[in-house]
Formats: C-alpha cells, structure tokens, sequence
C-alpha cells in the first residue's frame, strides 16, 4: 500500500517579524523549516507502514530549495520523496496546488501498476497560510472520502479509523474505505527525529525526484497563478490606529490610574 | 504569467525588495533580480516608483464565465445539537450589507432536520429568503452530504457570494465544495468588501501566520466563496421581516456516504468560554515560563475574567489550545481585554481587536499591541500585576 504524505516549507517562525522603522518585513535569517503537521503526518504515514507494511512517499510543491524538507522527511524514514517544482506552478492559489499535487498522486499510483489501496495524510493546515483548504480540495481532485482535523487513525484491514475533533466538546469517531485522504492536528502524534544514519542515507543515498509540469502533463489553465481563481489583490502591513493612551508614572501610579479609567467605563 | 525587470529604468533603491513578503526580489549590483522565490503576486510591481518592473500576464485560453449570471449573497449555516451556530447570525449581518451595496437578496441555507420551529425566528436577522434543506440525516455531519447537496444548489440558483463560518465543519465543506465547483475560495476573511468598481468581494485575511494582511479577489469566476472565523462580525438586531420560506426535502440515508459516523464523543465542556467572557485576561510570551501564568490567574480571579493566552503560549503548552486568542485560535469580543506581556502580533490581534477596551501591559514600548491599547502600561508585568491585584482588590472591597 502506497501511503502519500504531503509536505509544506515555510517559514520558521509562526510570526513574520516587522521592521518597525522601516514598516517592512525582516526575512534574514529566519530558516526554512517543515510545517509542523506535516512532520505529524509523515510519523503517522510512517508508523502505519511499520505496522501494516508498505511505502512511504512524500510530496511537496514548491521552489527547488523545497528539497531540503523533503530531504528531512527522507531522514526520518519515508522511501520516496517528489518534488513538484517549475515556474509555471508559482503564485497556485489552493485550488490549483491541489490540482498538481493531485496530478503527481495520480501519476505516481499510474506508473506504479494502478493500485487502487492507498491513503493520503496532510497536515490540516500550514503555518504560513493557515487555511486548511488543500487538504480537502486534494480529496476531491482525487474523488476520495476526507477525514480532516484528526487526532488518532488507526488501519484495520481495508479501513482507517479516526477520530475528528469538532468542537471542544466534541469528538467524532469516523471510519472510511481505503483509498481516503486524511489531514491531521498536532495531537495526533509526535513526530520522531530523524537518526543520524536516516540523514546521511537521505544526503548521500537517497534521490528526491524532480516533476515539472511536462512530467505531470499539466494543463497550464490549471497550474499556477493563471489556474487560480483567487488572486492577491494587495498585501499590505496595516496601519496603526493610534488611538493609545500610555499612561505615565511609578508602577503604582499607573495602576491607581488604569483602576480610575477602568472605573469610569464601568468595567470594575 | 512572469515578472521581469527592466534594468534600463530600474535604479536599484530597493523599494521592490521591502515589499517583497516572499524574498522574491533582490538587488544585485544595483538592479534588481527576481528570484527562485518570487511568487508572482504583484507587490513589487506596485512599489516600484520607476515603472521598472513589469508584469506579463499571458491569456491561456480559459472559458470566460458569464459573471452576470450570478446573482444574490448566500450564508450556510451550520448547528450543533438542534441549535443553529451563532456565526450564521454574524454572517447574516455582514451578507446584509454585502446584498444592499449589490442590490441582491441575501439567502440563509440550512442543511438539517427538525428546523420547521425555527425558521420563524432564523428570518428576523436580515434574509429575504430561507432555503431548508431537510433530510433526517442531517442532523449530524456529513463531508459527503455536504458537499453533494450545497454543490446542486449553487450550480442551479447560482450566487455570486457564498459565505461560511470558519468552524472545523465549515472549513471541511468549504474548500471540498469550492473545488468541485472550480470555485475561489478564501479562508478565515477578517473583512469583507464590495469593491465599487468591478462589484467584486475583496476578502481581506491575515497572511503569513501573522504581521501582513492580503486582500484577495475572484474576478474571473464565480461564485466568490469565503469563510469567516465566528467573533469576526457582530450579530444583528432581531427584526420582524418577510421571509420567503423554501423547503427541499432530501431522501438520504446512510448508505448514501462513503464515511461512517461511528460514535460521537462528548467531552465536558470546556470551562473557559472565551467567546462569551465580559472580561479576559490573556498572557503571552513576556509571561516567561508555564510557573509564572498563576500571575495571570491571580488577576483574573481579582477582576472575573476568563484566561486566554496568545498564539506561543499554547505552543509552549503554558495553557491548553482552546484558550488560544488570534487568528488560529478564538476571536473574542469582551467589554474589557487585558493583554499581558502580549506583543500583539497581528494574527493575535485579529482575534481581540474588536474587544471594547484593551489594557496593554508589556516591558517594549514599540510593542504593536500598544497600538491598539486604550490603555498602556510599559513596564514589567511582574511588578505591574501584583499592584494591579491590590488595587482592584481595595476597589471591590469599598464597593461591598
């Protein structure tokens, strides 16, 4: 059984810092790392194939220095690793990342002899963007059943088993057939580090396979920013409202002033 | 589609690589470069005062969608327990405003079972039009309904908006349903906007986990789809209005979905309800270790308020993730919100901007969260909230 585990670098820091001087954004030094939860879906992909065998590969989308993350993945034990990479996929909205990812899938299943049992684990949403929306929209280009926000999924026979957090008084227990496509929370595991044997084998063994969009035989009205529906229309740092009150004194001062303007907007 | 730079006109000021949020453009010897990381989003074109960066936008041959078709504001509603999520309320309220800038109706969609009581009180906040789709099924959750039923609905009525709640059912159904209608989609909008030139919805959201926003538009395809996180918009005021009722009913079984609820687990309820406290008092990463958030306590329980927590406090397992304030945890609109050694990162603000009065207490005074502060304090929270404690303490007890 194939089990797909895709794979987001971003940046390493849950907040992009601001130059307060400049109003501009500080990207010097601050590495690159893997989102999070996809480290907990490449342990979960990967603890599934300890128990019930099969193959570990990791997908990621993104400019050639995205290697590096799947390099780790590669480290941590997957026996596959793809990097979708090519100009003409730069500026993809969701709908077009899953798209070519959905592509590579279909492509690797194909050259591969067609299997038709396989499973899909994402994290359920990337720091840097946040909006938890290629998870879903990779199971649809695939015409799988989706369980997302899962925190426990075990495989019996030709099943995964979930648990789905709702709200937080609420978790739903889920199971689907095989093939599905699962996006996963942080609680679902946690991620081993690699061995220093798994990284000098992911250096110096192992391949990342390259795909561009010839190999994936892509439309170019559905790759990219020219496949996407979504477009920025601006990005911008807003501005600041100003209307502070900093309030001046000794500690004590101050806090004899908060409690009197609390005070009077009735709030104590 | 490319971004090239005409290093004829360029003068290498490097205008182009501060308004960069990708790192995406550099100068070298001095012109400018685009990179391996340029994302193709624009920013740079606008920044550049010489005209020097060009933007090439090639026509691939994709099928113009007739956008006039288009017409009307949608909320989906999603429930709980027989009750309806108070962001469809919220959502009401702004898919209001939305339909009177267009001139166009504004529906509520209910997917569910058991609503007929209720529909006279759903109509009081500002739909003209009411579709009810009713399956006894629905009244739990299905990915698969979901997205089956909403996908027939639009593709015959056609709106040119449909918004959703941000909840962890609305962000499972939204994004399945926006790709089978090869359908924009924006996650968790903060703000929302006709844009009077084109009648295109600008969705405005906090990118980058954090300090930038981005304002995304659909223009070429409809419907624009976008989820709202609950806290984002106020609910409006009840009012008696005339409603135009449709009910659907669906023959679903189980059988019809291809996942299997198995058993629903209730937990207990959280104790802290952050989305409904008056009070908050919220501590951040200057709090400095997990020991040291029992100054927080202590003040909450001076002043009655719940405890929340910023974005790194749930990272560094200081307080559980439901007591998350910002953009990946709970929007909260409290009467009084006090920010302790909280920097105020956006993706945090965005989540307690709309709070009544914010009290800021943090030793940086350039920290952004002062920005938004009725009220600031610099100074070490350490010394700042025990004389806090003491004095709200002597205030209720003169009170008694």
């Amino acid at each position: 059984m194939k089990i797909f585990t895709c794979i987001k670098q971003v940046p390493g820091v849950s907040e992009v810092k601001i130059d307060p001087k400049t109003n501009t954004l500080v990207r010097k030094g601050i590495p690159s790392i893997t989102n999070p939860m996809d480290n907990n879906a490449t342990e979960l992909a990967l603890s599934i194939k300890e128990k019930h065998g099969g193959e570990v590969i990791a997908l990621s989308m993104g400019p050639p220095q995205a290697e590096e993350v799947l390099r780790q993945a590669l480290a941590m034990g997957a026996d596959e690793a793809y990097l979708l990479t090519d100009r003409a996929f730069a500026g993809a909205d969701t709908l077009a990342t899953s798209h070519t990812l959905g592509l590579a899938i279909k492509k690797i299943l194909k050259d591969s002899g067609d299997e038709k049992k396989y499973l899909v684990i994402c994290g359920t949403q990337a720091i840097d963007g946040d909006t938890a929306q290629v998870g879903p929209e990779l199971a649809e280009e695939l015409g799988l059943p989706q369980i997302t926000y899962v925190q426990k999924c075990e495989l019996k026979g030709d099943k995964i088993i979930t648990e789905r957090v709702f709200r937080s008084e609420e978790t739903v227990i889920i199971e689907s057939k095989l093939p599905a496509l699962i996006s996963v929370l942080k609680e679902v595991n946690d991620p081993r580090f690699p061995t220093m044997t798994g990284i000098v084998n992911a250096h110096e063994e192992m391949e990342v396979k390259y795909l561009n969009a010839n190999d994936l035989k892509a439309g170019k009205e559905n790759i990219g920013l020219t496949g996407s529906k979504t477009e920025v229309f601006k990005i911008f740092i807003p501005e600041k409202k100003g209307k502070h009150v900093v309030l001046e004194g000794s500690v004590e001062e101050m806090v004899q002033q908060l409690c009197n303007n609390l005070k009077e907007d009735k709030l104590l | 589609m490319s971004i090239t730079v005409d290093s004829e006109l360029c003068s290498g000021c490097g205008a182009c690589v501060a308004s960069c949020p990708y790192g995406g453009i550099e100068v070298i010897d001095d012109k400018a470069c685009i990179t391996e990381d340029c994302n193709l989003c624009g920013a740079c074109v606008e920044a550049c005062t010489m005209d020097a960066i060009i933007w090439t936008k090639e026509e691939v041959g994709i099928e113009k969608v007739d956008l006039s078709q288009y017409k009307g504001v949608w909320v989906i509603a999603e429930h709980y327990k027989g009750n309806i999520h108070k962001v469809a309320y919220q959502l009401l309220g702004k898919g209001r405003e939305l339909a009177d800038t267009l001139h166009v109706s504004l529906t509520l969609v209910i997917l569910g079972d058991a609503f007929d009581d209720q529909l006279e009180e759903l109509s009081m906040y500002g739909a003209d039009e009411i579709i009810y789709v009713k399956s006894k099924i629905l009244k739990n959750y299905y990915s698969d309904l979901y997205t089956k039923t909403l996908t027939e609905l639009i593709t015959e009525n056609k709106p040119e908006i449909v918004l959703i709640g941000a909840t962890a059912t609305g962000r499972d159904f939204a994004p399945r349903v926006a790709k089978r209608l090869n359908a924009g989609l924006t996650a968790d909008c903060t703000g929302l906007e006709i844009d009077p030139k084109t009648n295109n919805l600008f969705q405005t959201r906090p990118t980058f986990g954090g300090n930038i926003m981005a304002t995304i538009r659909t223009p070429n395809s409809r419907p624009q789809m976008a989820t709202v996180r609950p806290g984002t918009f106020k609910k409006p005021e009840a009012k008696k209005r005339k409603v135009n009722i449709r009910q659907i009913d669906y023959d679903y079984s189980e059988k019809d979905s291809v996942t299997k609820i198995v058993k629903v687990i209730n937990r207990e309820k959280s104790k802290v309800n952050l989305e409904d406290a008056e009070i908050i008092v919220a501590g951040g990463r200057g709090v400095g270790k997990k020991e040291n958030f029992k100054i927080i306590e202590e003040l909450a329980e001076a002043i009655g308020a719940e405890i929340g927590g910023s974005r790194v406090t749930v990272e560094l397992n200081w307080i559980p993730q439901d007591q998350q304030v910002g953009q990946t945890g709970k929007t909260v609109t409290p009467k009084l919100y006090i920010a302790c050694g909280i920097s105020g990162a956006i993706q945090h603000l965005v989540g307690m901007e709309n709070s009544d009065i914010i009290v800021a207490i943090n030793k940086d005074p350039s920290a952004p969260i002062f920005n938004v502060a009725h009220y600031g304090i610099v100074g070490d929270l350490h010394k700042v909230i025990p004389a806090l404690i003491e004095n709200i303490k002597k205030v209720k007890s003169a009170e008694d």
